[in-house]
């Protein structure tokens, strides 16, 4: 049999049949979605209430203005900035008398800052009213206000992507949830099973079997063995996440009522739409589902999780090499590794910076760029790549993209091979960037 | 064709340093070979490169009479480098068969090497045990085991004993005894002299990258005595006067002379004899290799070079 794949068997085997590999893989799911669970509760819970006393010269104020959940406005009389606290407000607004539609500015003090979110909320819920105001003015009645404000939300944005010939649905909002999701999926998994090569070659290293090795096999043949391992448990994780995910999926259609199902049924046959004059009227829950499976039915899946695939292989092997480098050239000296790998998590990070962005605006140059470069592009091609292809991301960018990453991660491998080589057998000493240079162009 | 490995102008240069310079000897087959040397003198790297782990700069090297082809010969030799460790992580069953297999064995092959030597050794119960559950005398064993499991034509140990008590330190060395009966070449590479006295055939000294020394132990000591003897007699020697030697030591009835230039150990016993003094016995004295590498090696700027080496690269 083929050495690497010996080696590979190892380093896959080792890590797979280790139990933390599989608390690792029921874990990290769980603790996500506690995560953003988690997120989401605080972000709701978590404002601070505000009541607020309000002065207004103008007088229209009372009766337009609507409270919120956490926002409550009041106009309590004989109050001013220095008793608004001990009469127990958290802030006091204070709108001067308006003078024609001339710009003017209006007060809030507070007993403690407010947050960006809560200011934003108090400006528009202000501006609202003077529109109300206005409309009011304008001689329409308040109930004929509130009934229009109601009942002209029936319009809905179904936005549509050429694709040849035909238009094809498509959601903004996916494709954000899809591209943030894989970037960030790549910018872990690439700093997780990068550090585990690092920490492998490291290991070989400190432990003084990397001479044992190499006299067996050569030096390139242990590292893309290692590498190779460790990115088949990668993959392995995540095919382990897929089947997790669909198991959990049918798992949840079990949970819900039989009539639900049958509604959702008659949804899907009918668009959305349920027939007039029909059996069933559709519940909130089915609508709901459908609306879920429908928005998830305009993304094309086999698409995406195949370019995943491609850009989380081509990433991996891009870094990893650059990974197993550091680590043949640390010596036991842990502070070492970390000034080595900044080089490395740099372009990650910053990758990870430009691919947030490239999520919300996808054509973007920079964006563009990134998604070319091979230091960058296995995530900001994940985001762009969730806005469609051609639509957002031509052939061209594709190929010139995956091309660049081969190319690159071909060029990572061989300038870590060559600083491999030399540095997995030097002990004692601290490698500076000038020999690790000379190490590269030394042609034996 | 009676040489194992035949090296012939062989040059390893560093920036800093000729780590090898321009070595030539040559092993032969079934024997025991010490290869010595002061730290730093270019030990590491000559064997590197006869592991195949680094290339030459120039000369060549011949194996099994062809010239040395790392990808192929290298499952024919076995090295136990001086920097030597383990998975610690991977219990010693499957370590020994993770190695072998790495040297071109097949599974089953491998596994009953494997425990053919762990039964020889008094191995067996430690198979599922973890190398990090090993004392340093036992990870060296399982060490010791996995390099020559593959039955290897060349064995290369670079200090094999360092860190074995007595007892195992005796049992590797029957084993090397009998591996080399049953026609592997040993090399030894080591800076403890007594061992090298005791077990190697041929040995050649190298500093400063150098090759300095090459020969058997006898030749050796041949090349360097310095026609010293020692006489042990019946009574005290009173005064004793003589052109043909001088004393160097007295020891109450041992003398030990050393001949002058022109005479011959006749000559000196000669003396004695018409001095009228009984003679018990009469011995030449040898130097010891420990000796000798000693005179050859001091003086020298090894010690330096060594030290010079850190400075540079700090």
């Amino acid at each position: 049999m083929n050495k690497i794949i010996i080696i590979i068997q190892r380093e896959y085997l080792s890590r797979v049949k280790n139990k933390r590999f599989l608390l690792t893989t029921i874990l990290t799911p769980l603790l996500m979605v506690l995560f953003f669970v988690g997120a989401t509760y605080f972000a709701i819970q978590g404002k601070d209430q505000h009541k607020i006393a309000v002065i207004d010269y103008n007088g229209y104020f009372k009766g337009n203005l609507t409270n919120t959940e956490h926002i409550v406005f009041e106009f309590p009389q004989g109050i001013d900035t220095t008793n608004y606290i001990s009469k127990g407000y958290t802030d006091i607004l204070i709108i001067p008398k308006f003078n024609g539609s001339q710009k003017i500015n209006y007060i809030i003090r507070s007993e403690k800052r407010i947050g960006l979110s809560t200011e934003e909320t108090i400006s528009n819920k202000i501006n609202s009213a003077i529109e109300d105001n206005m409309l009011q003015n304008a001689g329409i009645e308040r109930a004929q206000l509130d009934s229009i404000r109601k009942e002209s939300q029936f319009a809905q944005l179904t936005s549509m992507e050429e694709q040849g010939n035909s238009a094809k649905e498509s959601n903004a909002a996916l494709s954000y949830g899809i591209g943030f999701g894989s970037g960030m999926l790549i910018y872990i998994t690439m700093f997780i099973y990068g550090a585990m090569v690092m920490r492998g070659v490291m290991e070989e290293k400190t432990n003084r079997i990397a001479e044992v090795m190499i006299s067996s096999v050569k030096p390139f043949q242990l590292m893309m063995g290692k590498i190779v391992g460790i990115g088949a448990v990668g993959l392995t994780q995540f095919l382990l996440w897929i089947v997790l995910i669909m198991g959990l999926t049918t798992a949840a259609q079990f949970i819900i009522p039989h009539d639900v199902l049958m509604q959702v049924n008659t949804l899907q046959q009918y668009n959305g739409q349920i027939p007039a004059g029909g059996m069933i009227q559709a519940s909130e829950a089915a609508s709901k589902i459908y609306s879920v499976q429908h928005t998830m039915s305009t993304a094309n899946w086999p698409v995406i999780i195949g370019f995943f695939i491609f850009y989380f292989i081509g990433g991996y092997l891009f870094y990893a090499a650059l990974f197993a480098a550091v680590g043949s050239v640390v010596n036991e000296d842990p502070q070492d590794a970390q000034s080595l790998m900044l080089p490395i998590t740099m372009p990650i990070i910053f990758s990870f910076i430009i691919m947030s962005n490239a999520v919300q605006d996808p054509n973007t140059s920079i964006a563009t760029w990134a998604s070319i470069i091979p230091f960058s592009s296995p995530m900001v091609m994940m985001a762009r790549i969730a806005y469609g292809i051609p639509g957002t991301v031509t052939y061209t960018q594709l190929a010139a993209s995956m091309f660049s990453l081969v190319g690159g991660f071909l060029l990572t491998t061989w300038l870590s091979g060559k600083i491999y080589r030399t540095g997995i057998l030097m002990y004692g000493k601290k490698v500076t960037w000038k020999e690790m240079g000379k190490w590269i162009f030394r042609k034996k | 064709m009676n040489e194992i490995l035949k090296i012939d102008q062989l040059k390893k240069y560093y920036a800093t340093q000729k780590a090898v310079d321009d070595i030539s000897f040559s092993i032969q087959r079934g024997s025991i070979f010490g290869l010595l040397g002061p730290n730093g003198a270019g030990k590491t790297t000559l064997l590197r490169m006869i592991t195949g782990i680094f290339y030459p700069d120039s000369g060549s090297i011949q194996f099994d009479g062809k010239i040395f082809n790392p990808a192929e010969d290298i499952i024919k030799i076995g090295y136990m480098p001086e920097e030597r460790g383990l998975y610690k992580k991977m219990k010693i069953g499957e370590q020994a068969l993770y190695l072998a297999q790495l040297k071109g064995l097949s599974k089953s092959e491998a596994m009953g090497k494997i425990k053919f030597w762990f039964k020889r050794l008094e191995m067996e119960t430690w198979w599922n045990k973890k190398v990090e559950d090993l004392s340093k005398g036992m990870s060296q064993k399982l060490q010791f085991v996995t390099t020559v499991l593959h039955e290897p034509k060349l064995i290369i140990l670079d200090e094999p004993f360092s860190g074995l008590d007595p007892l195992n330190a005796n049992l590797i060395k029957e084993e090397i005894y009998r591996l080399s009966k049953n026609g592997s070449t040993i090399i030894f590479s080591t800076h403890r002299m007594e061992q090298v006295e005791e077990i190697c055939d041929q040995i050649v000294l190298v500093n400063l990258g150098k090759k300095v020394l090459d020969g058997t132990i006898g030749e050796i000591k041949q090349q360097y005595k310095e026609n010293k003897f020692s006489i042990k007699l019946q009574e005290f020697p009173q005064e004793i006067n003589s052109n043909v030697f001088n004393v160097t030591q007295l020891l109450d009835k041992e003398i030990v002379v050393k001949i002058n230039e022109g005479f011959k150990s006749n000559d000196v016993l000669n003396y004695f004899i018409q001095q009228n003094y009984s003679i018990e016995s009469f011995n030449e004295i040898l130097p010891s290799l420990n000796e000798i590498f000693i005179q050859l090696v001091e003086g020298t700027a090894a010690t330096t070079r060594a030290f010079e080496k850190n400075i540079i690269t700090n």
